[in-house]
């Protein structure tokens, strides 16, 4: 099947002609297979994005393809998309195996292969010995389960899954996400758009992220790009953790407050004012590269690690180091390292926005 | 002071304005005018041709009145609540303020439209210059009380439908049309089951009104329509036969309260 989806410059404004706008100009192709994750805060647009491609918005401007057929003017019934949403939406009158052949009596599927096909999808879910069950007697995660076979009972080329975890608690979302990496082995072409807030969920499961903020695409790439070299200060801090410091430029080095520190410069001119991304993990404690010194304004003791509050020329540095046995007390004076490959020089004028 | 005394005003004033009228009721039913106590006013009423036409017309045009109550108050229902048009907010409002009208006063609009001297038949007498009458005279026959109960009822199955239909989550609807159902199959399969209990509310409530309703027939002036209620005003304000009124009424409470109870039935089974 003809899978795959491509946004060409849509936009979507709500109330009218001079509306809010909720999506500008999204230019994004989600290629055959490939899972997407729609990462960004809430009213970033990420939701909007995926009711165009379902049909339940009406792009101001812009095209809309599923494969190489432009849905933009089709209705949702004859788009052929799976969807999932936070809160299952299960039809509470209706058996899960009815729930689950919705689909496929609306797609006028030969009755004799209905059983068959709702077996298998079931089956696919872990969930065939719930058939005969009402949704209301099924936990958080059942249901959920169902309605992801329900999805894709009806063999669509395209997944949308918008929240899908949300509803679920900390425990049974580590349990489904690994649930959804196994559907995605064993249903290798079709293409997952997966809307979430969640950074972890789209590191886990994405094979790539774009990563959207106040109705606009703001980076895309892969979990590995993105939480290792981030292009902007809002991808930085998104995905993922970091320190955004501000520093001024020199060659091959930066200065932060009088330290001087061994960065890749590339790309950044000497002199120019630029953003130092380093990730509070990659920050360790005690002499070494890249030395900067402070005084302690805050300990967090979080179990496995102690996240310290390093005040440095006037900027805040975070580190998060393994337990430590006698922790730094506030206002002592402390030495932070970290390897010269583990900072990223953000260039002025590329904040998020 | 025990509790129970705090049920006694209550009490108290059922029994003073309903249990004791009725138990009166039930009492001048069987005391025929010949004196004595007998069942002999039942055996003549039910023998009487004159209250089982009475009990067909009116068992007809409350179940009647009811069916279109239900198709029209559906349908509107829908349109109100998923075909998003300007000034829908102000016709759901409407339709709260129509169930204030008195019953009387859409029969009299009713009237004037399609009367015998309404708006209708004088477009058509200007029209063809004829000096008949018009051809709508429908108005007097069972089917303008059909007509006049159907429209003033019709709100009185919408609202709970409205209420319904306001707590029905969206995203199933939207899931539905992506798994592929056109409107229709929406309406009918996701819809529908989950507005079955409103339905059977505001039915039942609808039967029940048109049943026992009085105002709309008299003031169609359809004088060969006659049902329970106005059967009553006929025995004992024109006939002076309390006896036989009484017995109409105790076959109308009875037909009533147990309309209800097998709504009560069935919505705990449908609920359960």
């Amino acid at each position: 099947m003809n899978s795959g989806i491509r946004f060409d410059s849509v936009t979507v404004t709500y109330g009218g002609h001079d509306g809010h706008t909720a999506l500008d100009a999204l230019d994004l192709t989600v290629e055959p297979g490939e899972v997407m994750a729609l990462l960004g805060p809430s009213g970033s647009g990420k939701t909007t994005a995926l009711r165009a491609v379902a049909g339940f918005v009406r792009p101001a401007s812009g095209r809309v393809f599923i494969g190489d057929r432009d849905v933009t003017a089709l209705p949702p019934h004859r788009r052929g998309i799976g969807m999932v949403v936070q809160q299952y939406a299960l039809f509470p009158h209706l058996r899960v195996d009815e729930n689950v052949a919705f689909g496929l009596k609306a797609q006028k599927v030969p009755k004799a292969d209905v059983p068959g096909r709702v077996a298998d999808a079931l089956e696919l879910v872990g969930m065939g010995a719930y058939a005969k069950r009402y949704p209301r007697e099924l936990s958080g995660g059942q249901q959920q389960r169902v309605a992801i076979a329900r999805a894709l009972a009806i063999r669509p080329g395209v997944l949308l899954l918008d929240e899908p975890l949300s509803a679920l608690d900390a425990q049974l979302r580590s349990g489904m996400l690994a649930e959804l990496a196994r559907l995605h082995r064993e249903l290798p072409d079709v293409s997952i758009l997966y809307v979430t807030h969640d950074q972890v969920e789209a590191l886990t499961l994405a094979d790539r992220i774009a990563v959207m903020d106040r109705a606009r695409l703001q980076d895309c790439g892969t979990p590995q790009e993105l939480y290792r070299r981030p292009r902007t200060e809002f991808t930085a801090s998104f995905v993922g953790n970091a320190n955004l410091l501000p520093v001024a430029v020199g060659e091959g080095s930066v200065s932060l407050g009088g330290a001087e520190l061994k960065v890749a410069t590339d790309g950044v001119a000497a002199g120019a004012a630029a953003t130092l991304c380093v990730r509070p993990h990659l920050v360790g404690l005690g002499p070494g590269p890249n030395a900067l010194t402070g005084r302690v304004t805050e300990v967090q003791w979080r179990g496995a690690t102690h996240r310290l509050f390093v005040e440095v020329g006037g900027q805040v540095v975070k580190a998060d180091v393994r337990e430590l046995r006698q922790p730094p007390l506030l206002g002592e004076e402390v030495v932070l390292h970290f390897a010269p490959e583990d900072g990223v020089l953000l260039a002025a004028g590329v904040r998020g926005g | 002071m025990p509790a129970f005394v705090w049920a006694l005003p209550p009490l108290a004033l059922l029994g003073l304005v309903f249990l004791y009228p009725l138990a009166l009721v039930v009492q001048q039913s069987v005391r025929p005018d010949s004196g004595g106590t007998s069942l002999q006013p039942y055996a003549d009423v039910f023998g009487s041709a004159a209250f089982r036409d009475a009990l067909g017309t009116t068992v007809w045009l409350a179940v009647g009145a009811t069916v279109g109550c239900l198709v029209l108050g559906f349908t509107l229902a829908l349109v109100i609540a998923f075909v998003p048009f300007p000034g829908g907010k102000a016709v759901a409002r409407f339709i709260d303020v129509f169930l204030s009208f008195p019953s009387f006063l859409v029969t009299l609009a009713l009237l004037f439209v399609y009367g015998t001297k309404g708006m209708a038949n004088g477009l058509w007498t200007d029209a063809t210059g004829s000096t008949g009458d018009g051809p709508f005279q429908f108005l007097t026959t069972p089917w303008g009380v059909l007509l006049a109960e159907i429209t003033y009822f019709t709100p009185f199955v919408m609202r709970p439908l409205l209420a319904a239909f306001s707590q029905l989550d969206t995203a199933q609807l939207e899931v539905a049309s992506s798994l592929g159902a056109r409107p229709a199959r929406i309406v009918r399969r996701v819809i529908l089951p989950e507005a079955l209990p409103a339905l059977a509310a505001g039915g039942s409530l609808v039967l029940v009104m048109c049943l026992n309703e009085f105002g709309i027939v008299l003031f169609t002036g359809a004088k060969g329509v006659t049902t329970l209620p106005t059967l009553v005003y006929g025995k004992a304000m024109l006939e002076s036969d309390y006896p036989a009124a009484c017995v109409v009424a105790v076959v109308n409470i009875a037909i009533s309260v147990g309309l209800y109870g097998l709504y009560r039935v069935v919505s705990r089974r449908a609920g359960a």
